[in-house]
């Protein structure tokens, strides 16, 4: 373990909530919540943007953090972040936990900068994605298996999507257990893995109901309403480069492609 | 273990799984399984993701035939078929995936109904026709007298014997070494059926364990030009 994955020393467990929502605001979608709390701290960089800033190491073993996202009926909001997350050690494991609803014809495009498993650590990230049955999403997740040269530590990622009440998206993604890691069934010799949910504008048309694979990524339809863009990658410049090429597929009009 | 389950179990039912690889065709095409250590890895690799949520489902169908069968007032169509298939259809995000899973599982409710008949297996084939594999095996292994335990085992079995198979037979390796690492994985095995949950958890819990390998590897086989195993 390289000196700066050990926590900072004065660093205590954090137990943290943050929160945006929109509303409507004469046709208009304006942030109307908008709660941060260290080390989860959202600036508002847009009329219907948000960025995560970090304001503290972490998230550190044993940390609780929470993030509700809440867009309204009809409303649009973008959720970025200005640097990627670098999960460390601590005592005991941290926990993400991340819930969204997006409301009838709302649009929510919520795509960070990846989650890097520093050697050591010890997460699980829950992700709770709540759809009205015609709202449009675009959920990019990436998992970069730790710093350069590094091993990861152990990660537990599940994702559990719902569109109208039904299943649309159940995932589980563990990372840290070099048997499993490495096989050619999972990750191979992947050193990230990535995955965007894409549910389309319009329903797809026929060239969107079609899987496409390229080289480390896949663009699969799934059974209900949306699209899943999955890669793999030795690093994370090429996976965001894989995901977007999907994300660019996933995304096209009906009779585009 | 019930004795139907060796029937279950055996490659020798006639429910079409010889034509299945689960991957492992592709995976010796690009050269990622070549040999017997990675046949080892890969094998690991499935039984502990999509193995994982077919054991989870099997076991999860087979008790809900129970409970259905515990309620005689319950409505037809019940145990609620058409809410188990979506679950797992919400687990599987490859569409050639999904295809072998469905086809797999038309071919063995067809076996079980004649082999064992069952209300169960003919409300499932009503609202499903073509159920997700774990779905069916669940529902016939119940209709044979099996326990979800029972069900759970011969669900992990199922996720590695084919595809170890299919890659001794393209590589040409020694089937006696691959029945050696089969049985390695026996310990594996015993684990993942008894992590199978009770009944009382809600199916949107169920693992979901997902492996983007397979499913890069069952998209690029279903364009192979040349392919001996439909999956």
């Amino acid at each position: 373990m390289t000196a700066d994955a050990l926590p900072p020393a004065d660093r205590h467990a954090m137990r943290a909530r943050a929160f945006v929502a929109t509303s409507l605001s004469g046709g208009r979608t304006v942030v109307s919540g908008l709660g941060s709390a260290p080390p989860l701290t959202f600036r508002q960089t847009g009329a219907r943007t948000v960025h995560l800033v970090s304001t503290a190491a972490g998230p550190l073993g044993g940390d609780r953090l929470r993030l509700d996202l809440d867009v309204a009926p009809g409303t649009s909001l973008d959720v970025g972040s200005v640097a990627s997350t670098l999960v460390l050690p601590g005592e005991g494991e941290s926990h993400l936990l991340i819930t969204a609803r997006v409301g009838a014809g709302a649009s929510l495009r919520f795509a960070p900068e990846p989650t890097v498993l520093a050697a050591g650590c010890a997460h699980r990230l829950t992700v709770r994605l709540a759809l009205a049955a015609d709202a449009r999403v675009l959920w990019r997740e990436e998992i970069v298996f730790g710093r350069y040269g590094e091993r990861p530590g152990r990660c537990h990622a599940r994702f559990d999507a719902t569109s109208d009440g039904r299943p649309l998206l159940r995932q589980e993604h563990v990372v840290g257990d070099p048997a499993l890691d490495t096989s050619s069934a999972i990750y191979g010799t992947a050193r990230c893995v990535g995955t965007t949910l894409v549910t389309p504008l319009v329903t797809p048309g026929p060239a969107c109901r079609e899987a496409v694979v390229g080289d480390g990524v896949a663009v699969l339809p799934l059974a209900g309403p949306g699209v899943l863009v999955s890669a793999l990658a030795p690093d994370a410049v090429a996976l965001r480069d894989r995901l977007e090429w999907g994300e660019a597929l996933a995304s096209a009009p009906s009779g585009a492609g | 273990m019930h004795p139907a389950l060796l029937l279950l179990t055996d490659s020798r039912l006639p429910a079409g799984g010889h034509a299945h690889s689960g991957g492992a065709e592709q995976a010796v095409a690009s050269g990622a399984v070549h040999d017997l250590p990675s046949l080892s890895a890969f094998l690991r690799g499935r039984l502990h993701t999509s193995g994982r949520v077919a054991t989870a489902f099997a076991a999860a169908c087979c008790a809900a035939c129970g409970a259905a069968r515990a309620a005689p007032d319950a409505p037809p169509g019940t145990p609620p078929w058409t809410g188990l298939d979506a679950e797992a259809d919400a687990r599987t995000a490859s569409p050639a995936q999904r295809a072998a899973s469905r086809i797999q599982g038309r071919l063995l409710l067809r076996v079980a109904r004649r082999v064992w008949p069952a209300p169960a297996l003919d409300s499932l084939a009503l609202a499903v026709p073509d159920p997700h594999h774990p779905v069916a095996l669940g529902a016939a292994a119940h209709a044979a007298g099996a326990s979800p335990g029972d069900a759970a085992l011969a669900a992990a079995y199922h996720a590695v014997t084919g595809p170890a198979t299919a890659a001794a037979r393209l590589l040409g390796l020694d089937p006696v070494e691959v029945h050696r690492l089969l049985a390695d994985l026996a310990p594996d095995l015993k684990e993942l059926a008894s992590l199978v949950s009770g009944p009382e958890t809600a199916w949107a819990e169920l693992s979901a364990h997902s492996a983007p390998a397979l499913d890069l590897l069952a998209e690029r086989h279903a364009r192979a030009a040349v392919r001996l195993f439909v999956s």
